[in-house]
């Protein structure tokens, strides 16, 4: 039994606290067990800030929050989530916990992509982004909904918003800056592709589908036609 | 009874949390129902100055969490309307004096015997936040027609959808519709345009508020002003009642204007 646990939950100590590894099972089982090791090893675990590596179990939003609710109660701080699985990243990000435990700086060196784009994974994000939240993927995004000021979406591709985008949108991010952003009403904050960064003006009225774009340098935001040049 | 838990939270502070908290315990108590708040704000207490109970407080929240008196010995009872209790926060601790887990237990507590269980939220995201989210059926959300209280409920409605809370519900308060009028102040359809969430009232900026908050006896008892107007129709639409939006757009007329340069300056 005991070895069973230790298989189920794995502790290692890292720069930025413990770094707990969950092994295979249901989400139920491993939570019991994760709570059952904690509580036995109460004094160690006092105080601890721990990064939790979840594997490719898909949780919940609500989970993940009722678990760092429960640790907090004993003395411990959640403050990373590890995860093969996007939406369980996502879903911690959504809570405000970290989804890597020493990021790594992103390049700065511009190289264009080798792939080619239209062969790029994309990610579809069903539902409005608020304030506070952010999508990235080194692929294309895809929002169906609106991304409201405050929000963030960053992709190494393109992006495209079936809604309103008034946030803060970078496609391209990796450097390609034949990446486009296109919205039904493009009126973001701050707009970037590749490395080019615009600040358009708040826009009043109704807005129509529009397609922003790298030309000559600038970016350039033209109303969209469906029937191409 | 089976008592739902109403969280009234904004994220920015000042928007008028603590005083839509208590006048909507008023209105919901006048009519009729069984309501108790619980101030969540720990540390930085104020719904029972609001509530004028101030001077009845004998234990708080932190005393029932952590055993030290009856959940009866610290429900205070209002003695104006006696379907109203205060169940007030303590001064001298913080937020985490109490844990998500703890307010659930209460309220469970409290269910029963309750038609309403009010919390008022602190401001913030943070501890304070999650324990006054974790017990909720419904979320209230007020936010002021401005455009740094829009972005912050924005972001609350994201929690507690993240939180499977929502869908959360709106109150504006504070709006001024001769600065809608004039194109200053932002329109209450932007806000729902932005927020998309149901829309549960609009309360107007009206200086008996500050009065009766001031002298501990919430608006919502004096049934001349148009904000406590607006906070009983807002707890009847609560108790799933239909009731129309107030008119707010009403024009000045000739007479109402001399009387308001009277009064202001006459004083």
């Amino acid at each position: 039994m005991l070895n069973e646990r230790r298989q189920a939950v794995q502790i290692k100590g890292v720069k930025d606290g413990l770094l707990v590894t969950l092994g295979e099972g249901a989400w139920a089982d491993l939570e019991v067990v994760l709570l059952q090791t904690v509580d036995e090893r109460a004094v160690f675990f006092k105080g601890a800030r721990v990064t939790l590596d979840v594997g490719n179990h898909i949780i919940r939003a609500a989970e993940l929050g009722a678990l760092r609710d429960r640790l907090s109660g004993k003395g411990i701080t959640l403050w990373a989530v590890i995860s093969s699985s996007l939406v369980t990243e996502q879903n911690a990000q959504v809570l405000g916990l970290a989804t890597r435990i020493s990021t790594p700086r992103p390049e700065r060196t511009i190289k264009p992509l080798d792939t080619n784009p239209e062969g790029q994974a994309a990610i579809f994000v069903q539902r409005t982004l608020r304030s506070g939240f952010k999508v990235s993927h080194h692929g294309h995004i895809v929002v169906l909904g609106d991304v409201n000021p405050g929000a963030e979406v960053i992709a190494g591709g393109s992006v495209v918003v079936w809604g309103r985008l008034r946030g803060v949108v970078h496609a391209g991010a990796q450097g390609d800056d034949k990446a486009v952003v296109c919205a039904l009403e493009l009126d973001p904050m701050q707009l970037r592709i590749a490395g080019h960064v615009s600040a358009p003006t708040k826009r009043k009225g109704k807005l129509a589908p529009e397609v922003a774009r790298i030309e000559n340098g600038q970016v350039i935001a033209e109303p969209w036609n469906p029937k191409g040049k | 009874m089976a008592a739902t838990v109403a969280t009234i939270t904004s994220g920015k502070g000042g928007v008028g949390k603590t005083t839509t908290t208590a006048n909507l315990a008023v209105a919901l108590a006048m009519g009729g129902k069984k309501v108790i708040c619980i101030d969540g704000d720990i540390g930085l207490r104020n719904l029972d100055v609001i509530l004028g109970l101030e001077n009845r407080i004998v234990y708080d929240l932190v005393d029932v969490i952590e055993g030290r008196c009856r959940l009866r010995q610290a429900m205070i009872r209002d003695k104006r309307l006696p379907e109203l209790y205060l169940i007030p926060a303590a001064q001298t601790r913080d937020k985490n004096a109490v844990s998500p887990s703890d307010m659930v237990r209460l309220c469970d507590e409290l269910r029963p015997e309750f038609d309403w269980v009010l919390i008022d939220s602190p401001a913030g995201i943070e501890r304070g936040f999650r324990n006054v989210l974790a017990p909720a059926d419904l979320v209230i959300v007020v936010t002021n027609p401005e455009v740094s209280a829009v972005r912050d409920a924005d972001r609350i409605i994201g929690l507690v959808e993240a939180e499977e809370k929502g869908p959360a519900r709106l109150i504006i308060n504070r709006l001024n519709p001769n600065l809608v009028r004039r194109g200053d102040m932002l329109n209450p359809e932007d806000v729902l345009e932005l927020l998309a969430i149901e829309l549960l009232g609009i309360v107007p900026e009206d200086e008996h508020v500050v009065v009766g908050s001031n002298r501990g006896q919430p608006v919502a008892m004096d049934s001349k002003s148009k904000a406590g107007e607006a906070f009983h129709n807002i707890a009847r639409r609560l108790n799933g009642e239909k009731v129309p939006f107030l008119n707010l757009d009403q024009k000045e007329d000739f007479f109402h204007r001399i009387a308001r340069m009277m009064r202001s300056g006459g004083n």
